[in-house]
């Protein structure tokens, strides 16, 4: 049962990866390969010699960039699957489907777009070599923080909604996630090194093509898995269950 | 008007939880594995390194940029 939930999820995945890929080949590759072009321009200013290729260009932008973002769909494909197979039945009556984009849209929420806003990413020549080490950590520790801020947010939502009913109960949730966050935010160090002479429109695009690429993937996941997962998830037929339902 | 719904009326079926116990060990399973992998594409030879040299971190380079992981 869990065996094949995480396989679907591994290949749905893979498929949510391939259209990924295709929107980072059309909308990211273009601004990666204007900010190469910029901090090689940079370099060749400074009389600095060109740094020797270890990977060539043409090879990172395809069967590396196919490697990255195929590994990254598997593993995330495989992750969501266990999410969905807890949060199914646990969330309130949602079916399958409903319970998936559920999944999803909380997922691509407190992984990719809460620590995005505050630590977006960044092209190639936007971040000092030297702070990578911090910045990565930041980047992780965001992550963490804010899966951990939609957790609480769900189960504190879970708890009160018996008292204040299903709406009132999720906008709360959605409330708290807020403010826990905003806190992080500010309680956060900010990381500013985008170079002077940098152009703002490459860096706007990249940013807008990376969130473009997530958003594409977690989409996908979110959409596919449920209508693939429906039928081999226990459910109880209403016949047993059913109450007289009056209206008035 | 009073009316009883019939199975035919109202036909959500009802999702039924999956137990913690038979969930736990694939997750641990899985979530390592994949942890793995993410942090392949996302960190390796970046800011931590497991393997020498800089091959991954340069093939994995547009991916990891793309994908909003600090790269260097």
């Amino acid at each position: 049962m869990i065996r094949s939930l995480l396989v679907r999820g591994m290949l749905v995945g893979l498929a949510a990866a391939l259209l990924a890929l295709v929107v980072a080949w059309i909308f990211g590759e273009p601004q990666v390969g204007h900010a190469i072009g910029f901090e090689e321009h940079q370099a060749a200013l400074a009389g600095e010699p060109p740094e020797p290729e270890l990977v060539s260009r043409s090879m990172q932008k395809t069967l590396g960039l196919a490697t990255g973002i195929g590994l990254y769909g598997v593993a995330l494909g495989g992750l969501f699957a266990l999410a969905f197979a807890f949060a199914y039945g646990r969330i309130g009556s949602f079916g399958a489907r409903a319970t998936s984009a559920l999944v999803a849209l909380a997922g691509f929420t407190a992984v990719e777009l809460a620590p995005f806003m505050k630590y977006p990413a960044n092209p190639p020549s936007v971040g000092s070599p030297d702070t990578i080490g911090k910045r990565t950590a930041l980047y992780f520790g965001l992550i963490l923080i804010s899966v951990l801020f939609a957790i609480a947010a769900v189960l504190i939502g879970r708890r009160l909604a018996p008292r204040l009913g299903n709406w009132n109960a999720a906008l709360t949730a959605v409330g708290v996630f807020i403010a826990l966050l905003g806190v992080a935010y500010l309680t956060m160090p900010t990381v500013q090194e985008v170079p002077k002479d940098f152009p703002a429109v490459v860096l706007w695009r990249f940013r807008l093509s990376s969130l473009g690429i997530q958003a594409t993937l977690w989409t996908a996941l979110g959409l596919l898995f449920g209508p693939l997962t429906e039928r081999r998830l226990p459910h109880r037929s209403p016949a047993t269950a059913a109450t007289p339902i009056t209206t008035a | 008007m009073a009316q009883t719904a019939s199975p035919q009326s109202h036909s959500q079926p009802i999702p039924v939880r999956i137990p913690v116990r038979q969930l736990l060990p694939w997750a641990i399973f899985a979530a390592v594995l994949a942890l793995l992998l993410i942090y392949f594409v996302g960190a390796e030879q970046g800011a931590t390194s497991l393997i020498g040299g800089h091959y991954v971190h340069e093939f994995v380079h547009d991916g990891r940029h793309l994908l909003g992981f600090p790269c260097h």
